[in-house]
């Protein structure tokens, strides 16, 4: 085994000035990923510092990361927090499209995207970061305020419309006709219902199949059974994060409590690397003329965030300054809007240069703001 | 007494309840066995203010102390029902005789005609226990009989 010692080397780089960005980014309780995403901006051809041996593995790894995000996604789903959700909150979720989603497709049309990316800037637009927001209500110590339920439901809803929308998105984006797109859908929604099913009939024997003592076998079964799974997702057209998210699913009780403290550092690393892989496929030069565009475009939908998020708390019944606590909560963009970016990002270039300073602004603001609401 | 309890999604449930002090008092229970308990002001009602936060071990040594005489109290309100019946609290001591022995080598249902019908030992209580359960230094038994039986088991226990 010949060992590259430049490949080392960039990425002890690329990690050392991770750690010193996240660093500081959770000193000001900031989420870490605007930074990783600019770490990615920086590097690359027409960056500060090109990264040319280690360019292989962060794209490699990137694809692991989505695949990582969306399987600890699935393990923290359960279906009766889903269907009390949807009973309390379907009103709010749709609510949440209508608002968050037409702003990003009219930018997309005024921007003159395609079809597939008028459709991606939709979802980016759409969707908040349930992993920056949950970590958003901890530090602030909300998570027994009245509201937060409400800050909760819309989160899980709007992780389970991602799993109709990726498919979709994911097929056109490949290129296919609106027709194999639905089918992607059709096939998705299938096997979502299949691991709803079987996680509530048979969930247990599929954990005592995958349970083991030792974490590193526990480690190797569910990853060996997500990356192939993920596989033949992304063969059927159908995307491999959402393959991911239907294993997450259909693993439940002690051994996704397990699975989800074994993978959890495993995912942080290569979510980074999907952060920085982000940023590495955008060429600077390309971001300062969308500019303007990504600015107001967060403007906007920050505006309708916080509605989305007072509607829902009103309907828990939680006065004034509790909703607008619940909307500022949601304002924040993440790693979802940076899912989708990454899917569509071969086949719609324009879509990255301005969705990409668009989620760095609200990974900023959306904190920022929820922590201003506990002041006033 | 009303506890509302709430669904938190990816994080847990939530407890409410109202204090006779006037309070309103919630615990937030997380997925990971940590556990929150929160308060809420009177001014905004929507706001919780954070008391303390337990991990799980702190959690069970809490509720070890606030749940075991309640046990003991859960059976003395089943007890009332039936005149001259009553229920009572053993502790094994660790120079008991019968520590580290069968429960059934005590025969304290033959000799005093009360029952023991629980086992609290540490932060489990061990309903119905049989007379092969082995009982151990610092078991609390729960015991129901007479005044007078509960008195001999009490004997039996100390001193064989």
């Amino acid at each position: 085994m010949e060992i590259s010692a430049a490949l080392l080397l960039e990425l002890g780089v690329i990690f050392t000035v991770l750690t010193v960005l996240g660093t500081a980014a959770r000193r000001f309780a900031l989420s870490p990923i605007p930074l990783y995403l600019v770490a990615g901006l920086a590097l690359g051809e027409g960056g500060l510092a090109p990264i040319p041996a280690a360019n292989e593995f962060v794209e490699a790894g990137a694809t692991i990361g989505v695949v990582l995000l969306l399987l600890t996604l699935g393990l923290e789903f359960s279906i009766s927090e889903f269907a009390g959700s949807l009973r309390r909150h379907l009103p709010s979720a749709w609510v949440d499209v209508a608002l968050n989603a037409t702003p990003g497709a009219i930018a997309g049309w005024l921007l003159g995207l395609n079809g597939v990316g008028i459709l991606a800037l939709a979802g980016v637009t759409y969707i908040s970061s349930s992993g920056v927001i949950a970590r958003l209500l901890d530090d602030l110590d909300r998570l027994g305020n009245r509201e937060s339920p409400a800050v909760l439901s819309v989160l899980v809803l709007e992780d389970f419309a991602m799993a109709a929308y990726l498919p979709l998105l994911a097929v056109l984006a490949a290129g296919g006709s609106l027709l194999n797109a639905l089918l992607g859908v059709a096939i998705a929604m299938t096997a979502l219902t299949a691991a709803f099913v079987t996680s509530y009939r048979w969930g247990h024997h599929l954990g005592r199949l995958l349970a083991h003592p030792d974490d590193e076998q526990l480690m190797l079964r569910i990853l060996g059974l997500t990356l192939t799974v993920a596989a033949l997702a992304e063969f059927i057209h159908a995307s491999a994060a959402v393959g991911a998210f239907l294993v997450g699913l259909t693993l439940t009780g002690e051994t996704a409590d397990r699975a989800r403290q074994v993978l959890t550092p495993l995912r942080d690393l290569f979510a980074a690397v999907f952060f920085v892989a982000i940023g590495l496929s955008v060429a600077p030069s390309s971001l300062v003329p969308m500019l303007p565009a990504a600015l107001v475009l967060a403007l906007v939908t920050t505006a309708t965030k916080i509605w989305t998020g007072q509607f829902a708390a009103r309907r828990d019944g939680v006065a004034r300054r509790g909703q607008w606590r619940a909307g500022t909560a949601l304002v924040a963009r993440g790693e979802f809007s940076l899912v989708i970016i990454g899917l569509v990002g071969v086949s719609s270039a324009a879509i990255g240069a301005v969705a990409t300073p668009y989620v760095f602004i609200l990974a900023v603001l959306g904190p920022v703001l929820a922590r201003f609401a506990d002041r006033s | 007494m009303d506890v509302t309890e709430t669904t938190l999604p990816g994080v847990g449930l939530r407890y409410e309840f109202d204090l006779a002090q006037g309070d309103r008092l919630g615990v937030v229970a997380r997925r990971g066995g940590d556990f929150e308990v929160v308060l809420y002001s009177e001014n905004d009602p929507d706001r919780a203010r954070p008391v303390f936060r337990l991990i799980e071990e702190e959690a069970e040594a809490l509720a070890q102390i606030l749940g075991a005489p309640r046990i003991a109290e859960r059976y003395a309100d089943l007890t009332r029902e039936v005149p001259g019946l009553s229920a009572g609290q053993v502790d094994v001591a660790p120079k008991s005789p019968y520590a580290e022995r069968p429960l059934g080598d005590t025969k304290a249902r033959t000799r005093t005609g009360a029952s023991i019908v629980a086992i609290v030992r540490d932060e489990q209580v061990l309903a119905s226990p049989g007379p092969e359960e082995v009982l151990r230094a610092g078991d609390v038994l729960v015991v129901i009989g007479t005044d007078d039986g509960i008195a001999g088991v009490q004997d039996i226990v100390a001193q064989g």
